[in-house]
């Protein structure tokens, strides 16, 4: 017991020998102790992200942060007399391989204490957001997501209903995000589905935040444009088999089953088990499920030529424009494919660059201003502004389909902006 | 496209579902069963055994490139792997039992309960390795080697334990569970540096967390041709193999001398002892059969549903010990009825009543039973232990 109270002692002795260095190597930049802005280094304007860099999250993080570079690049690092300084923080750990709460919460008071940080990009996990945002809107410093798509983060009456309010106790609006939210994901997906010739649908889900959320928005939309709902059902996210379920689904007929829920919340295992009943329909999931696990687990039997799947977004390869340009150019610096948030990751810099030109000054408001002015804006990703709650306007997304068990574009769906 | 199914049809198809799936939990209730019945242990990690055995199983249908295309040799194939898993599963049940319980008999009941508890997670944690292991077949090797080796290097070194089992010498009770372990380490390093086996076992990804997908080995054809009521081959496999093997186990233990000593010893131990039974021996014959079971259920699993991955002892473990438990804990044909209820019960929730409800439903019928009924269905003899 002695020994293990010893190990502790070491530990947290470590533990605080760990911080020390690092307030240290901020010294420099801030001669004086106090965290007044005269400490800033008015040559410099930091920005940094927070997203999970440890753990199965790192190869799609990875093309982000390569964007995020690539629009500071563009501009040389410069933006009026300021140096544009960037630091990648990552919001996970080890112990989790995935975001973790405390990590997050850190970075973002980390971000706040540090006077030269004018911009945080991130998160990568809509969970993740929920801890960060609070922190940063009370400092008054601006965040812009390239993944987040959690609806209840910034629009009033489709999450919880003290959201988004509980996330901005300011009551300004410092939290914005580039990529369409679910709630458009599932209109849209309601539509295509429509498109695709389904007259009667089943609905499941696996009851989670993001999954119910997706399918409650798309059970509504099917309301709207008469596509007749047979059902809709939270499902076990953790049982082994779904044959039950999936019989009697078989036995009311429906043209297509739609899944709000991921790879990991048991998608594969009721698309392989809708082909054990021998119910061949038709298959739709959200993005949660456009993974290539997804297939795997499944079987690439089990889901090739029936199951389709929308995206957030629009795939690398698909892009036209400037998004073209981007996708070209990543492959020359990096020889290699963006993952297909690379150019989200990309056009949050170049919204920072854009933000801190017309702001005109060192001051995390004026910043936090000049991003929400955002109008018109010529990105990548077309041209498109952001609305009173920090959505973009975009609506762009896409739909693919599992064709020789890989994911195979279809068509751009819910159109512009 | 078969006609909507009438309401007879589709009761008649769930009790169909259920009851396949019912077998399989009940494979497994039967190991947690007997284990009980005779050491009145709760062997939590025998849910986590039969989940190592369901990746030994797909691991070798990688191995021995089984696909439903070659039909001749899926018979022999599986009947192999049957076999072989139902080996593996129970040498390590057994050796669990010698290594980790045996030693614990005298002690308070809660001290080999917690010890299972602890095997469970090093199972889990084996399971998740070996999840990982996708396109590196030499560390797969390795493991498995490692797997069987351990149990073979315990049963040769009991002997040693026999040899010096002089109270005086501790070092002899502790010398051959240490060597256990280290001929097991020893053989997972030689694994290691054989020659690989090129063959890529499984597709699962990269994360060893993943759900790996079991290729399918029987046809999904409908035996009833093209009727409403589906009944594939697969269901026939389940039935075929799980009903013969629960019959099998209900006659060895009522006819056969192992048998009458496994009843006796659950009966009571001293007595036993007394008269002449080697009640370890018994104890270990337990958890063998147990494991074996639970091997064989693991492989039937797999093919039928085609999923495997590391937490599936932790559900299947959970269901087969409330089959168990319905049935009374300790019965062996109460453990096969309380499978197939829990299966039937889940299948005709999820029809008649919504899949959201599906555990709530079943537990609540649990309860109720236990209310009515405390020591289970056919639990009804009460056994006085001293």
């Amino acid at each position: 017991m002695r020994s293990l109270a010893f190990v502790l002692a070491t530990f947290s002795l470590s533990a605080a020998c760990g911080k020390a260095p690092e307030a240290e190597s901020k010294a420099p930049a801030a001669p004086a102790s106090s965290p007044a802005p005269a400490a800033q280094d008015p040559t410099v304007i930091k920005v940094v992200s927070s997203l999970p860099r440890t753990g199965s999250a790192n190869p799609q993080t990875t093309t982000i942060v390569n964007g995020i570079k690539m629009a500071f690049e563009d501009v040389g690092w410069k933006v009026g007399s300021w140096t544009i300084k960037y630091e990648d923080w990552d919001d996970a750990s080890a112990k989790k391989g995935d975001w973790d709460p405390e990590v997050e919460a850190a970075n973002a008071e980390k971000a706040v204490k540090d006077p030269d940080v004018m911009i945080y990009i991130g998160t990568f996990n809509s969970g993740a957001a929920k801890i960060s945002m609070p922190v940063l809107n009370k400092a008054s410093l601006v965040m812009i997501s390239p993944a987040n798509t959690y609806p209840g983060l910034t629009k009033p009456g489709k999450g919880e209903p003290n959201e988004p309010k509980v996330y901005r106790p300011t009551g300004v609006v410092n939290y914005f995000r580039v990529v369409p939210a679910d709630d458009i994901q599932g209109v849209v997906a309601a539509d295509w589905a429509k498109k695709l010739g389904a007259k009667r649908v089943y609905i499941l889900d696996d009851r989670g935040l993001y999954g119910k959320g997706i399918a409650d928005v798309f059970d509504a939309r099917c309301a709207d444009i008469d596509v007749e709902v047979l059902g809709h059902e939270g499902i076990d996210p953790k049982a082994q088999e779904y044959k039950s379920l999936m019989t009697k689904i078989k036995g009311k007929s429906p043209d297509l089953v739609y899944f709000g829920g991921t790879t990991q919340t048991n998608g594969g295992q009721l698309a392989k088990d809708m082909i054990a009943v021998g119910l061949s329909c038709k298959l739709m999931v959200p993005d949660g499920c456009c993974e290539k696990s997804f297939i795997t687990s499944a079987g690439a039997d089990n889901v090739n030529g029936r199951t389709y799947v929308t995206f957030g977004g629009v795939p690398p390869k698909q892009q036209t424009g400037k998004g073209k340009e981007f996708v070209a150019a990543y492959q020359k610096k990096y020889s290699a494919e963006p993952e297909a948030y690379a150019i989200y990751g990309y056009e949050c810099g170049q919204v920072a660059v854009d933000a801190i030109r017309r702001a005109g000054k060192k001051d995390r408001a004026a910043i936090m201003k000049a991003v929400a002015e955002t109008k018109d804006f010529n990105g990548a990703l077309g041209t498109w502004s952001f609305d009173a709650n920090g959505d973009t306007t975009l609506k762009t997304m896409s739909g693919s389909m599992v064709k020789d068990g890989d994911f195979d574009f279809v068509e751009i769906l819910g159109g512009g902006s | 496209m078969p006609t909507e199914p009438s309401t007879v049809e589709t009761l008649v198809q769930q009790l169909l579902i259920g009851f396949t799936n019912g077998t399989v939990f009940a494979l497994i209730a039967l190991g947690y069963t007997m284990v009980y019945g005779i050491i009145e242990l709760i062997n939590f990690a025998h849910g986590d055994l039969f989940m190592l055995g369901s990746f030994l199983a797909l691991t070798l249908i990688g191995w021995l490139g089984l696909t439903l295309v070659g039909t001749g040799g899926i018979v022999f194939g599986l009947i192999f792997i049957i076999v072989f898993c139902s080996l593996f599963c129970g040498a390590l049940n057994w050796s669990v039992d010698r290594i980790v319980y045996r030693p614990l008999r005298s002690a308070p009941k809660l001290a080999p309960l917690v010890s299972a508890i602890g095997v469970s997670f090093i199972f889990q944690n084996i399971g998740l390795f070996w999840g990982g292991l996708t396109g590196r077949p030499s560390l797969l090797f390795g493991l498995i080697l490692a797997l069987v080796i351990t149990p073979i290097a315990g049963l040769a070194l009991a002997g040693v334990k026999n040899f010096a089992s002089s109270r005086k010498m501790a070092m002899a009770e502790w010398l051959p569970r240490a060597a256990t372990v280290m001929f097991g380490v020893a053989a997972f390093i030689v694994g290691l540096t054989l020659p690989s086996l090129s063959v890529d076992v499984f597709a699962g990804g990269t994360s060893a967390a993943a759900p790996k997908d079991v290729p399918n080995l029987i046809s999904r054809a409908n035996l009833f041709g093209s009727g409403v009521i589906q009944f594939t081959g697969k269901d026939l496999l389940v039935v075929l193999t799980t009903v013969p093997i629960m019959v099998g186990l209900t006659l060895f233990v009522k006819y056969t001398k192992l048998g009458k000593a496994m009843r006796a010893t659950a009966q009571n131990p001293t007595a036993a002892r007394l008269m002449g039974i080697d009640v370890d021996r018994v104890i270990g014959a337990t958890f063998l059969i147990g494991g074996c079971l639970a091997g064989a259920a693991s492989v039937i699993y797999a093919v039928y549903i085609n999923t495997v991955n590391y937490q599936i002892g932790y559900q299947n473990g959970l269901y087969a010990f409330t089959a168990a438990v319905i049935g009374g804990i300790g019965n062996i044909p109460g453990a096969m009825l309380g499978g197939i209820l829990i299966g039937v019960i889940r299948a005709l929730s999820d029809q008649y009543i919504g899949a959201q409800w599906q555990p709530a439903v079943l537990f609540g019928i649990l309860i109720l039973i236990l209310i009515f009924r405390p020591s289970g269905l056919l639990g009804a003899r009460v056994r006085e232990k001293v």
